[in-house]
């Protein structure tokens, strides 16, 4: 695995060149055998995952222009690759916590979209029942320990949680997604050194789309490496491309491996992009179109498409029909989310402290 | 003496420009502020106007660029520091109660921290539990903040010029919802005092007490209790400290009840101070004891009914002035 240190020189930048799609032949090793491992049916289920959080999110702003959800939306659209690519190298023991932004890391967890939808509607049968929203998605079952509306507020939770597999000796591990802009929280400073001097099962996974709210990276931050983070607190780090599904889940997969045994952290940067504004009400003026248009070419869900057909794992009335199925499922949430009652106004009181 | 009619969000952005314009050691500094013209659009053009030496972009720093702020401010500035929105201040509030608050304490007298810390506060809507905090009384808790809750354009604009000119740390608190709301306010140069209320609404038979937002609420409220045949007369005390006690003195002593009102929790609320204070001052006029409407006692929900009753309400307001009537 490639340190920060020994990849020094080499530029970050996937936005000002021209990235190529990946295609068989441009496969790199690692890459080739996570679709090895994975095989056919692994990767079809993955390129699914990823279609089912474009079209569920597609279809919540739908539904936020019809008034069925509320509040703040801040949607995962470009990003798909990472969640999808990372959890999939997890088990399900293992803990997961991002940011506000964390529709696509719920549906990756194997979360229902009814169960999504319908606590986007504030109903009863969310996930919180209605009282959490958007940026707030929890589920015990499947170990997601928040989305978080304080920019950098879920890295002391992932650590918490590394910190408790390890004092269980349990051989779980926590994966701790946060944004670019997350990176200049305190927190995240004061986590990356407990992390790596405790030597903690927890992966710090920087999605790095480039902008935090209207601010890109060269204005809200003195490096544009973020992997330059890790050696300052001596602990490994390294850097994907967040829009091939393929270079995210085997990085994450090889960490994963080594890590049980023999905890110890891992800071992962994902250089990738978000499609829309920042939340659903930023009309994202600040980025050029061409922008958009260059990481569009490497979309991360088409480059599976493609790859996958080229590898005759998928051809073109296959991929329709699934993502048909898809859709539908998206569509039978929606129908779900509506249809569910609206919790009891008693709702309001409970919760507030244990019993 | 013209008026003009202007946004609560073009008052403050006036404000800042204007004393931006009298003193230069004033710069604004947060997140989102200059480029994106504020995520509120409160800072609307003043980079364009002021330049980026007085109008600073941070990084998602705050315990940094408020200290920053402090540290400015005790060598010779004077800062505004803007929160995106006051939920975000808890990741500074070490700097805020440690050292906003305490310096010129612990200095003896030597290090003032004259500086504004400004953004919204209080629940949007359905924005959800991180993101509607009502913080007031939190920092007014703490000797050494004054702490500013402004309802109306024209006491946006005065109060935050008189925030700014001052030598101590103020907690600005604007709200949200109001930033679209219009009003009258002067044409020429004024500012308005902090400790001195205002009455909204005068009557007769129960005092109601509120600050910022909950004033809109409860004065387009008042037709309901007309139907009632209560007659109510409306303070907002404008800045939560100092506390204007002389204008609520005033109201008790001719209606002899009271009801406050307050977007924050119950337990150790703001009204829970100005109750007291009343009951020091001004006991024997009280005909009934005080009555407090707030938010539940809860986080607020995400989901639009749960967040529905976890708020204070006109409906719940005339309940409370029927009690302090003894009318069922
Ligand atoms: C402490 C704090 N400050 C400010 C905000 C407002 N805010 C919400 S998201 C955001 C940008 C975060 O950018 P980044 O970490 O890159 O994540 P992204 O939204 O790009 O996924 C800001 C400033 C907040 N929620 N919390
Ligand atoms: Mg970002």
């Amino acid at each position: 695995m490639a340190t920060a240190a020994n990849r020094k020189g080499r530029t970050s930048n996937l936005g000002e060149r021209r990235k190529q799609p990946i295609t068989l032949k441009t496969l790199k090793p690692r890459w080739k055998r996570a679709m090895e491992e994975l095989g056919r049916e692994g990767l079809v289920a993955l390129y699914r995952q990823m279609f089912l959080v474009r079209s569920f999110e597609q279809r919540c702003e739908q539904m936020y222009q019809q008034r069925k959800i509320g509040g703040f939306l801040h949607l995962y659209m470009g990003e798909e690759a990472v969640g999808v690519g990372m959890l999939a190298a997890i088990g399900k023991d293992d803990y997961v916590c991002t940011s506000y932004r964390d529709h696509g890391i719920a549906l990756a967890r194997g979360i229902a979209s009814r169960t999504l939808m319908a606590e986007l509607f504030g109903k009863v049968d969310g996930l919180s029942r209605g009282k959490g929203g958007s940026m707030h998605f929890y589920s015990k079952e499947h170990n997601l320990l928040g989305g978080h509306g304080i920019v950098g507020g879920q890295i002391p939770i992932g650590l918490g949680a590394a910190f408790s597999a390890k004092y269980r000796d349990s051989g779980q591990m926590s994966l701790i997604f946060l944004g670019d802009g997350a990176v200049q929280q305190g927190a995240f400073h004061e986590c990356m050194n407990i992390a790596s001097l405790w030597k903690l099962p927890a992966i710090f996974i920087i999605e790095n789309n480039q902008y935090g709210m209207g601010t890109s990276t060269s204005r809200s931050s003195a490096v544009q490496d973020f992997t330059s983070k890790g050696p300052g607190y001596n602990m490994e780090a390294i850097m994907v491309d967040g829009m091939n599904l393929l270079d995210c889940y085997s990085v994450v997969a090889d960490a994963v491996a080594v890590r049980r045994k023999k905890p110890k952290p891992l800071l992962i940067e994902a250089k990738t992009y978000r499609y829309r504004g920042h939340s659903i009400s930023d009309p994202a003026t600040y980025r050029k179109k061409d922008e958009i248009e260059r990481y569009r070419d490497i979309d991360p869900i088409s480059q599976i498409r493609s790859l996958m057909a080229e590898n005759s794992w998928l051809d073109e009335a296959q991929a329709k029909e699934l993502e048909r199925e898809v859709r539908d499922e998206v569509v039978d949430a929606v129908n779900f989310a509506d249809e569910s009652p609206p919790s009891d106004v008693a709702e309001r009181g409970q919760h507030v402290y244990a019993e | 003496m013209g008026t003009m009619n202007i946004t609560m969000r073009e008052a403050l952005n006036q404000a800042m420009a204007e004393e931006m314009e009298r003193d230069e050691t004033i710069f604004l500094m947060g997140e989102e502020v200059a480029e994106y013209n504020g995520a509120y659009k409160v800072s609307e053009g003043l980079l364009d106007r002021f330049g980026p030496k007085r109008v600073w972009d941070t990084p998602i720093s705050e315990n940094g660029f408020c200290g920053l702020g402090i540290g400015a401010a005790m060598t010779g500035l004077r800062p505004i520091i803007e929160f995106m929105t006051f939920n975000f201040a808890f990741v500074a509030m070490d700097q805020i109660i440690n050292n906003a608050a305490k310096t010129l304490y612990m200095s003896g007298g030597q290090f003032s921290v004259p500086m504004v810390m400004r953004g919204p506060g209080g629940a949007a809507a359905q924005v959800g539990a991180q993101h509607s905090s009502v913080l007031d009384s939190i920092f007014a808790y703490f000797p050494g903040l004054k702490v500013v809750s402004p309802s109306t354009p024209k006491d946006a604009k005065g109060l935050l010029k008189t925030a700014i000119r001052d030598d101590n740390p103020v907690i600005f608190i604007e709200n949200e919802l109001l930033y679209g709301v219009s009003g009258e306010v002067p044409e020429e140069e004024f500012t308005i005092p902090m400790g001195e209320g205002a009455v909204r609404a005068e009557g007769g038979d129960v005092t109601l007490i509120a600050f910022s937002r909950i004033n809109h609420m409860l004065l387009e409220g008042i037709p309901e209790f007309q139907k009632e045949g209560i007659s109510v007369e409306l303070i907002d005390p404008r800045t939560v400290k100092p506390l204007d006690l002389d204008i609520i003195a005033r109201s008790v002593s001719k209606t002899h009840r009271v009801v406050i009102v307050e977007e924050g929790h119950r337990f150790a609320g703001v009204g829970a101070q100005v109750a007291d204070e009343i009951y020091q001052r001004c006991f024997d006029d009280l005909d009934a004891p005080i009555a407090r409407v707030t938010h539940a006692e809860n986080p607020l929900p995400y989901a639009k009914h749960l967040e529905a009753v976890s708020l204070p309400s006109v409906a719940e307001t005339i309940r409370a002035a029927k009690a302090v009537l003894y009318r069922a």
